[in-house]
């Protein structure tokens, strides 16, 4: 029992983190796969913190009479890392939207298929060309 | 959450995943002030609740508001993540216990930064001493790197904004 | 038009302000308690997506236009790694608050709440930035 508590936190970071990975890999939709590297992303985020917490600590804020307090470093890393991730997360999207523009899907295999199509037409134009 | 992040994955409307994400956010929130982390769970709240729950409304609306449902065998993904996650759960069987004091990462500079920050830099909320003094170079580079995806957002797509100021001033 | 979203407008024009000043409040009060630039920034860039999504990305560009948020956006890099070069050019290292002032501890202050001020202005700037270029495509999009 006493070792379920004590690993509980690594096991719940793994299970959102395949859960992300697998949404990655498996989805061709392209804001399913930014969605799945967010909840990656929030998978590594609550290791850092879960490994900072010490039993019986208390917010890394100084204040008398209290000696335990949690490590501050993870936290001073996460805290700007979130704020990284949304304006990636951003950019990303963005990325996304002009996709839509050029070929009208977010679908990987769909685009993948128009990208085929137009290098078979300009490899055939080539050919003709040469003759 | 571990619920909402598998309602993630099942939902084929890309509107309710953009809701979802945000519980999703909200309840990491809530996970982060249990572990101590206010000042973490205060920028989660705010950044993944709001901001980032509007962006992916902003590019539904820009694209498509709906999944397509692919017919693609789904076994060979979920063997290599139950794979790669088992490798990485016979990982932790070495790790630290939760809470432990004696864990490797509360021993080197954590305790200075405990210990000193108050004498050495001043403000109580430890935080922001290492994130402004100790480790300033690293918020230096958070902070451009935060300045260059916006440049890039305005690279992607800025440049429609020119048309829209024309048609405005032929309608008027 | 102005009676459909009248709740939503009168509400709104009371939350905003509230929201502004606790972003400020965030911003300087983040060496007592929980906060600091990057949640400022998020704040204060959220009251004026609310504004946005509730009056229009019109009136938001009236309120924050595009050369603003630029500016700003880049001041605020500067402005950090320009108290970096200050205190180098003071004597100390590069980012090392302590020659700011006569005692170090105030030096340290000074030059966290500069810091912490460019941090908060970057973050404002990209977040509203990015939400109004989003903003101003869809509405692209709808007049097309």
């Amino acid at each position: 029992m006493q070792y379920i508590h004590d690993h509980f936190n690594y096991w719940i970071v793994i299970v959102l983190m395949m859960t992300g990975f697998y949404m990655v890999i498996a989805h061709k939709n392209m804001i399913k796969k930014i969605v799945g590297l967010n909840i990656f992303q929030v998978s590594v985020f609550v290791f850092y913190i879960s490994m900072g917490k010490i039993e019986g600590g208390t917010a890394p804020i100084l204040a008398d009479g209290i000696d335990v307090y949690s490590n501050p470093l993870p936290h001073v890393l996460i805290l700007t890392a979130i704020v990284v991730g949304v304006a990636t997360t951003a950019l990303g999207l963005a990325l996304t939207v002009r996709i839509n523009d050029s070929f009208g899907s977010i679908e990987e295999d769909v685009i993948e298929a128009a990208e085929n199509a137009e290098d078979d037409k300009t490899s055939a134009l080539r050919a003709g060309n040469r003759k | 959450m571990a619920i909402t992040a598998f309602g993630l994955v099942y939902l084929s409307s890309l509107f309710a995943v953009a809701m979802l994400s945000g519980i999703f956010s909200l309840s990491a929130a809530s996970l982060y002030l249990v572990m101590d982390a206010v000042d973490v769970a205060f920028t989660e709240a705010a950044v993944g609740a709001g901001i980032s729950t509007v962006l992916m409304l902003g590019t539904l609306a820009l694209t498509t508001r709906r999944e397509k449902t692919s017919k693609d065998n789904k076994a060979l993904p979920l063997v290599i993540v139950s794979a790669t996650g088992a490798l990485l759960i016979y990982a932790t069987l070495d790790m630290p216990p939760y809470g432990d004091p004696a864990a490797p990462i509360n021993h080197h500079v954590a305790v200075r930064y405990i210990e000193k920050s108050g004498i050495e830099v001043g403000p109580p909320n430890i935080v922001t001493s290492v994130l402004a003094s100790y480790r300033g170079y690293d918020t230096l580079g958070e902070v451009t790197v935060i300045f260059t995806a916006a440049i890039g957002v305005m690279a992607l797509m800025g440049r429609s904004r020119k048309p829209r100021r024309k048609q405005k001033k032929d309608r008027a | 038009m102005l009676s459909r979203k009248s709740v939503l407008r009168v509400v709104s024009k009371l939350l905003i302000p509230p929201i502004l000043l606790f972003a400020l409040y965030v911003q300087f009060h983040g060496d007592f308690g929980p906060g600091g630039g990057f949640q400022a920034g998020v704040i204060f860039a959220s009251a004026f997506i609310l504004y946005s999504l509730i009056f229009g990305a019109h009136a938001a560009r009236l309120a924050a236009p595009s050369w603003l948020t630029r500016w700003m956006l880049s001041c605020g890099v500067l402005l950090y790694a320009g108290v970096g070069v200050a205190t180098m050019l003071m004597g100390g290292d590069f980012l090392d608050y302590s020659v700011l002032a006569s005692n170090p501890l105030l030096g340290q202050h000074i030059g966290i709440s500069l810091i912490e001020f460019g941090v908060g202005t970057t973050v404002a700037g990209a977040m509203i930035t990015i939400f109004l270029i989003f903003d101003g495509s869809i509405l692209n999009r709808r007049d097309e």
